[in-house]
């Protein structure tokens, strides 16, 4: 650990790696909190994984494989959320296979880019240590946006979360909050994408907001807990990878996993007391 | 304008697409009634309840609520949705899930106003809930939690409250409490109340409607065995439920 703490003070990519850590809990936090209480984590995990075939187009024709994420994971999510609106009851199937077709269309553009084809283990599961300035300001700008789109439909995207039909019958755009959430949550994938890897995201995004919903009274305070629970989580796992040299992104999904196993077995009389106080 | 009933039902039909689940219904609800729905499990009253609130459309006829189609007067309409609904550990308070029933009062962006919070203080006082507002609604009793379903369908002061199998998950005494409840809101409001509980809700009603795919009976007086044999295609043994719990609980 304080050959860890000695490197970040001199190192500029460990930085650099922190830095990303914190940016991406803070949309894991807060979206990761509607993905775990609308329980759409299936949803979450199909716009990760067809987010490949975005990222192998744009590593083919020469384009920021960000980029192309990010016009994959929205078109993704329109997809994903026009088939839960319309076909909710082959919802399944078809999501299973825009992942599967999504991460195949990937493969198969990236084997087509000539050169050396070593970015794809990256894609699959993250190169925290290797996020650049360019990327640290995209995650800015992507967790920028988010926090203002909840900031101002907080209640429509609470109603929707909570009861459809209701929110439906007091006269909520159903239809479009659905959308919006869910294009949100995509925009989080991508910016979860840099830290651990389209495979790994889904597990970033569940379980800080998994604990935090054991203790907290309100999606509100849920979002603000998780948020912390994910920067304490990406730090440690962070710091924890560095003197054995273990991959980062697998080493951050570990300590965020056994981290909810504890909470679950051991943190009931924790909970207890939570709950009991307004 | 006035003269037109509450809710109206013109030979309405629906299917889900296969078997029809109504056929040829003909009901009028006049303004001021307290209607109970009664009938056997997938007889049609949650569905017909749907085409009131306009979530569904009939397949034939047509549906007229105070005089217009479902879906224009929304907001004069509170629901009780069936229990078990939706999660019941999701992490919300009382007030904040009786404030989603001012959504289509106080639309677009920001934060709910100022009296948005004092219409949600109003409906939990009247559903006798407001001292649990700030309580996460996975803590309630079946009881509580109804009455805070109740407090959220009040907010936007409908003026026909529609109320889906209310006391179905509850004990005894908090199922008194919700109809005592709802006798009193029907000093000034249209209530229905959809029941799989004859014999109970009986009590408290104006008037009987009987549904098991058509409209068996409409009647103001109390149901009989005979029209529960119709209904229920079978003879059944009623059991009354006047009995009332002695102070240890038992009856």
């Amino acid at each position: 650990m304080s050959e860890f703490l000695r490197a970040l003070a001199t190192q500029g990519f460990l930085q650099n790696a922190v830095l990303a850590g914190l940016l991406a809990s803070l949309g894991c936090g807060v979206m990761g909190s509607y993905v775990v209480v609308k329980r759409i984590a299936f949803l979450a995990g199909g716009i990760a994984h067809a987010v490949l075939g975005g990222m192998g187009v744009a590593y083919y024709l020469g384009a920021s494989p960000m980029a192309g994420a990010l016009v994959a994971a929205l078109a993704a999510a329109l997809l994903i959320g026009t088939v839960n609106l319309r076909w909710r009851q082959h919802e399944d199937t078809l999501i299973s296979a825009l992942w599967a077709v999504g991460m195949a269309v990937g493969i198969v553009f990236i084997s087509r880019t000539p050169g050396y084809n070593v970015d794809l283990m990256s894609y699959l599961f993250g190169n925290i240590l290797m996020v650049d300035r360019t990327q640290l300001a995209t995650m800015a700008v992507l967790d920028g946006c988010i926090l203002v789109l909840v900031l101002m439909f907080h209640r429509q995207l609470l109603a929707v979360a909570f009861d459809e039909e209701f929110a439906r019958l007091r006269g909520v755009n159903v239809e479009l909050f659905t959308l919006l959430l869910l294009c949100m949550a995509a925009l989080t994938v991508v910016l979860l994408i840099q830290v651990v890897g389209l495979i790994l995201v889904i597990a970033l995004l569940t379980l800080p907001a998994a604990i935090a919903s054991q203790y907290a009274g309100s999606l509100g305070r849920m979002m603000v807990l998780a948020s912390v629970l994910g920067a304490v989580f990406t730090f440690a796992g962070l710091a924890a990878s560095y003197g054995p040299d273990l991959p980062a992104g697998a080493t951050i999904i570990l300590v965020a996993g056994g981290a909810y196993l504890l909470s679950t077995f051991l943190g009931a009389p924790l909970r207890r007391r939570w709950r009991r106080s307004p | 304008m006035s003269a037109a009933p509450a809710i109206r039902l013109e030979h309405v039909g629906f299917d889900y697409g296969g078997p029809p689940v109504l056929e040829d219904v003909n009901l009028d609800v006049e303004r001021g009634a307290f209607l109970g729905l009664v009938g056997p499990n997938g007889g049609g009253k949650s569905t017909l309840l749907k085409l009131v609130l306009g979530l569904i459309e009939p397949t034939r006829g047509r549906v007229i609520v105070l005089g217009e189609p479902p879906g224009m007067r929304r907001a004069a309409l509170g629901y009780v949705p069936q229990f078990a609904h939706f999660q019941r550990d999701f992490p919300i308070s009382v007030s904040d899930m009786v404030l989603q029933g001012r959504l289509g009062h106080s639309r677009g962006a920001g934060r709910y106003r100022r009296d948005d919070r004092e219409a949600a203080t109003r409906a939990m006082v009247q559903a006798h809930i407001a001292d649990a507002a700030g309580r996460r609604l996975g803590t309630l009793s079946g009881g509580q939690l109804q009455r805070a379903l109740i407090a959220r369908a009040l907010v936007d002061s409908p003026e026909i409250l529609l109320l889906d199998e209310p006391t179905a998950n509850i004990d005894l005494g908090a199922e008194e409490g919700i109809f005592d409840l709802l006798k009193t809101l029907h000093e000034t409001l249209t209530i229905v109340v959809v029941s799989h509980d004859i014999g109970f809700i009986s009590r408290y009603v104006t008037r009987v409607a009987c549904l098991n795919r058509r409209l068996v009976c409409h009647d103001t007086s109390v149901v009989g065995g005979k029209i529960v044999e119709t209904l229920y295609g079978e003879p059944m043994r009623r059991i009354d439920h006047d009995s009332r719990l002695d102070p240890r609980g038992r009856p």
